[in-house]
């Protein structure tokens, strides 16, 4: 519990620093940080209950942008704010690199593996960022048009 | 006559430009579509069309007036600059700012984004390096000199790329030296893992998003944009690699 704690930190520090690094408005610096950290809680409760990198990281990402859409409309400002900074902590950099170091050695084998970890991941981030649009279309119609049966 | 076919000039030259900032500054391109489109038609430019790529952008807006292309050279991050584009493109559709006044604020567009200080972006690489280790990894020990790390990278691709305009080239030598101090500190008892310290100083480097802005760009049917953007992430990608690679083969 403690390391998770520590871990949810290091996160929303990690994502505010990111934010820092490409420049997002100051007032939205904390959103994207809580946006970060919630979507990777998700990550790390699917991977300690089910295991698995893949599943884990499309509903990270689905929760991202999900969570950036809210975010965008209540701040006024686009979502690209919101998701490019919370999408840090879930990016395969531990997997790519041993793709790198591995292939450096000479181990082949283990720089496939790891090369696979990689182009699943970035798949999955894509989808469920794909997911997640999917899901903000149909959700802003439904809103639209629960708006106009009232106003009738 | 004259008149409109000017102001329809001014209309296209503000979509040109608006829709430049966003590309050089990290939007997707379906951002930048949608932008030019909602200019042109709250500027009732009905027959506006415009061809949108990550190079390049073209626009004309009728048989009258003559179209105009703009180039994109040097892509980065910058996402304030985005918002602000954004923030004008409201409010001129709302009617607060006439068009000339949305063209020159565009123009001078860099004298209204606030940028980070230097050192605040330095403690920012910090903020990337350390705690992504820990969350990556969990080793608690090297959390400092990862930090640590992650900034002389940070500083190095920063400097050269300040110098020099190939950013394959920085991010090569910064990768390099985050690759040869990690080892040196190491050696010298500062840190214990070299694998946890390389992972986590790079981190601020690491092109994650332009290969997630890259995939979603193919899977929104930009067959053009898309492909490139992967190319320029697979190249920063690999001038990382090679840069630990050869860190790693040297020591």
């Amino acid at each position: 519990m403690m390391k998770l704690i520590l871990n949810l930190i290091c996160v929303y520090l990690g994502t505010i620093g990111f934010g820092i690094i490409v420049n997002v408005p100051k007032r939205s610096l904390n959103a994207s940080g809580i946006v970060g950290s919630l979507a990777w809680l998700v990550y790390y409760l699917y991977f300690i209950s089910f295991g698995g990198y893949v599943g884990g990281s499309l509903l990270g990402t689905f929760t991202i942008g999900v969570l950036g859409m809210v975010a965008a409309h209540r701040e006024k400002m686009p979502v690209i704010i919101f998701n490019t900074p919370a999408l840090v902590p879930l990016v395969p950099g531990g997997q790519a690199y041993q793709v790198m170091r591995n292939l450096a050695q000479g181990n082949n084998e283990m720089a496939k593996f790891y090369l696979l970890q990689v182009v699943f991941i970035a798949g999955a981030i894509a989808a469920g960022f794909l997911i997640a649009e999917l899901f903000n279309q149909l959700l802003y119609k439904f809103i639209k048009r629960m708006g106009k049966i009232k106003s009738n | 006559m004259k008149d409109i076919s000017e102001r329809d000039q001014l209309v296209i030259e503000t979509c040109l430009l608006a829709g430049k900032i966003m590309i050089e500054n990290g939007s997707e391109m379906s951002r930048v579509t949608d932008t030019i489109d909602r200019i042109s038609k709250n500027a009732h430019v009905e027959q506006a069309r415009s061809y949108v790529t990550l190079t390049g952008i073209i626009m004309s807006a009728g048989p009258k007036v003559g179209s105009q292309v703009i180039a994109i050279e040097r892509r980065g991050f910058d996402l304030e600059k985005i918002s602000v584009v954004n923030d004008y493109s409201r409010k001129y559709g709302a009617g607060l700012i006439t068009l000339h006044q949305f063209y020159n604020r565009l123009k001078h567009i860099n004298e209204h984004v606030k940028t980070f200080p230097f050192w605040m972006q330095v403690f920012g690489a910090a903020l990337v390096s350390g705690p992504l280790e820990i969350v990556f990894r969990g080793n608690l020990i090297d959390f400092w000199i990862t930090c640590l790390i992650g900034i002389v990278g940070y500083i190095a691709y920063y400097a050269i790329d300040k110098y020099l305009n190939v950013q394959f080239i920085s991010e090569f030598i910064a990768a390099l030296l985050i690759g040869i101090f990690s080892i040196l500190s190491v050696w010298f008892n500062l840190g214990t893992n070299i694998d946890d310290i390389i992972i986590g100083s790079i981190m601020p480097l690491v092109p994650g998003v332009p290969i997630t802005n890259a995939v979603r760009d193919v899977l929104s049917g930009n067959l053009v944009s898309g492909p490139a953007r992967g190319i320029e992430a697979l190249m920063s990608a690999c001038a990382l690699g090679i840069g630990v690679a050869v860190a790693i083969k040297l020591l």
